[in-house]
């Protein structure tokens, strides 16, 4: 079986372009020039280029000694918290940047929960003097001050989503509506690996730098390039969807997810889309997805923005139904409690997002000689009034 | 025959009219639950040529602001699918201009693709409109269980589809093309420019084989006037969920006489 994309644009069952209309022209000009520019020479150079001056890659991968020994595994981070911005959104945002402006589009919109693909949106658009709208919940908004704060610095214009539940999932309606309203000028950079095709495959080709990296690191470290595991959060699934990429298809490297649970997973207030949902349409993909019986689309619940999500991108989902992936749900405590180890085994304060991934402790039993890579996604200075009004400090 | 081809085909109407068609689309389920029955009738009454009930979705992606807010109320207010059959179940015995469900493809996937087809013919349903069902995916996996119930189903086109495109709906199309006016979600504007009708003129030199109706950013007399020369009809929504937030569902002919009087 390939867990790769096929050559419609669905990984199994899951993916496929599921758009109004009104988007179509817009989708299907991505869809029949992104390979191509992607593998252009002087985008290569380009993009390789930047994420090395401008992001600072490559990240380190980092033999995390006391976290191995509380755990009892050989336990490496990658440390994507250590990119410009503070998480792995921006290899994203650099390659569509870059696409954009081959395409040549002047305009740019995002969507972002969060905030992190909204800064490493603002963060490119600057870099390029590209005009940036970043639709954004209102809710998160509220509880993300300091990013909102960032984009504005970066000269982004910093949009609020007010319908539904004000969260990740309505800024991403309201940016697909502005798509449709400005079809000609505009690119669309979706932060995740969801959406219509091509983009759920155009966002984890950019992110496959991380595994690609974790590949000739772990071979300098431990003489052998793969890991006997890799874990990483998923929301809607990019930072994980790159930590897999250059092992789906070897499967003496398991995959393990971890999806916010919120308040538990059947407590109603949850993001865990592999345990809840069911196959459907969001955001122009088929996948799985938090829906009612009537195929109407939940409002998920998570201490995290990043992850609160009612969907997951449709690499995910086939991972999850043909079993290639081990899928696992954290709750915002365990999840917390996961944060704070980091903070005081290896001096690493990470966003609460990769906190649900250092939470599969609590999960999963590895054997001690186990070589586990977990995705470090993202850095937590963001979340810093969370951990404070959590923790009491 | 299908009605949506019937009333298709009525060139010249009876009661003199030019045989430009009026569809109106509402919300199922608000501004009262109850009020679905109640529209359509009073919408015939009023003279309407044709009429699309919005299944509500939680994430109308295609809608702007207006319509948006009539499907957030209206699931609040309880409506879904299985209700809205149930609500429908008698209208043929009142009703008889063609009815056509406009809705997002989930919660008809949800429901079973092959049961909510047979549910609307028993229902009496002419016709489906699901902005989010490619034309692609429809010709290869739906087209005959559409088919099979007698339905038909209907492609948006908008300024930016290609001619060759257009041309494949149009193959694929066996009732009408619903022409989005302008580069757009749903709601009013206000008039159209020398853009549309180059847009509409375009498409009404293509000679395709299904006639189009217009739909977004008609709100009045004028700018159905507007549309209708080039085309065999249009769509108004927005404009009537707004009159239907300010006014209820009693008093539709208030709306619909002004639209339909400047065209005797």
């Amino acid at each position: 079986m390939s867990y790769n994309i096929n050559n419609k644009g669905y990984y199994g069952e899951f993916g496929g372009a599921f758009i109004p209309e009104m988007l179509y022209p817009n989708v299907e000009e991505l869809r029949q020039n992104y390979l191509k520019i992607m593998t252009e020479p002087s985008f290569k150079e380009e993009f390789h280029q930047l994420l090395k001056d401008y992001v600072g890659r490559p990240s380190p991968l980092y033999y995390a000694k006391r976290l191995s020994e509380k755990h009892n595994a050989k336990i490496y981070l990658k440390r994507e918290d250590l990119n410009h911005t503070g998480a792995h959104k921006v290899n994203n945002t650099i390659g569509q940047i870059l696409m954009a402006k081959r395409l040549g589009k002047n305009r740019i919109i995002a969507e972002t929960g969060a905030g992190q693909h909204g800064v490493a949106t603002a963060t490119v658009c600057a870099l390029m003097g590209i005009e940036c709208i970043v639709y954004m919940g209102e809710i998160d908004i509220a509880r993300q001050a300091p990013n909102v704060a960032r984009m504005k610095m970066l000269g982004a214009e910093v949009r609020p989503a007010l319908s539904g539940s004000r969260t990740l999932k309505d800024a991403t309606n309201e940016a697909i509506r502005d798509w449709i309203n400005n079809p000609v000028d505009t690119h669309y950079i979706i932060g995740s690996a969801i959406g219509p095709h091509p983009y759920p495959d155009m966002v984890t080709k950019f992110q496959s730098i991380i595994s690609e990296e974790i590949k000739w690191q772990l071979k300098e470290k431990e003489g052998k390039e793969d890991p006997d595991y890799v874990v990483a959060c998923i929301g809607g699934g990019s930072n994980a969807a790159g930590t897999y990429y250059h092992f789906l298809d070897n499967e003496n490297v398991g995959i393990i997810a971890v999806e916010a649970a919120g308040k538990g997973i059947h407590s109603g207030e949850s993001a865990a889309t592999s345990a809840l949902g069911k196959e459907g349409i969001i955001h122009g993909c088929k996948t799985l997805l938090m829906q009612t019986k009537d195929g109407q689309i939940t409002e998920p619940y998570s201490i995290s923005a990043g992850l609160d999500y009612p969907g997951v991108g449709p690499l995910h989902s086939h991972l999850y139904k043909s079993g290639r992936g081990e899928f696992y749900s954290a709750t915002d405590d365990e999840a917390m409690t996961a944060g704070l180890e980091l903070c005081q085994l290896e001096g690493i304060i990470p966003a609460i997002e990769t906190a649900h991934a250092l939470a599969i402790f609590e999960h999963k039993t590895f054997q001690p000689e186990d070589i586990v890579v977990i995705s470090l996604s993202g850095r937590g200075d963001k979340d810093l009034q969370n951990y404070i009004d959590y923790f009491k400090l | 025959m299908n009605r949506i081809i019937q009333k298709l085909k009525e060139d010249n109407l009876p009661d003199g009219k030019t045989g430009k068609l009026l569809s109106i689309y509402f919300t199922a389920g608000y501004p009262n639950i109850d009020d679905t029955v109640t529209i359509i009738q009073n919408l015939e009454k009023s003279g309407v040529d044709m009429i699309e009930i919005g299944l509500p979705f939680s994430d109308p992606l295609a809608d702007g602001p207006t319509i948006q807010a009539s499907s957030t109320a209206a699931l609040k207010n309880g409506m879904t699918t299985e209700l809205l059959f149930e609500q429908l179940k008698d209208i043929r015995q009142t009703v008889s201009i063609p009815l056509i469900i406009m809705g997002y493809f989930n919660p008809i996937l949800q429901y079973g693709v092959e049961e909510f087809c047979k549910k609307c013919k028993e229902t009496g349903i002419d016709g489906l409109i699901i902005p989010d069902l490619p034309v692609d995916v429809y010709h290869s996996e739906y087209k005959e269980t559409f088919e099979k119930y007698g339905l038909i189903n209907v492609f948006l086109i908008t300024p930016q589809t290609s001619d060759e495109r257009i041309r494949y709906i149009d193959s694929v199309s066996d009732g009408f093309i619903y022409m989005v006016s302008s580069a757009s979600t749903t709601g009013a504007k206000t008039g159209f420019g020398d853009t549309q009708t180059e847009y509409f003129e375009r498409i009404a030199n293509m000679n395709l084989k299904n006639p189009q109706i217009v739909g977004f950013g008609i709100s009045n007399n004028e700018t159905f006037t507007q549309a209708t020369k080039y085309a065999k009809g249009a769509i108004i929504g927005s404009a009537f969920i707004k009159h239907l937030t300010n006014n209820g569902a009693e008093t539709i002919a208030s709306f619909v006489n002004p639209i339909i009087a400047t065209e005797n």
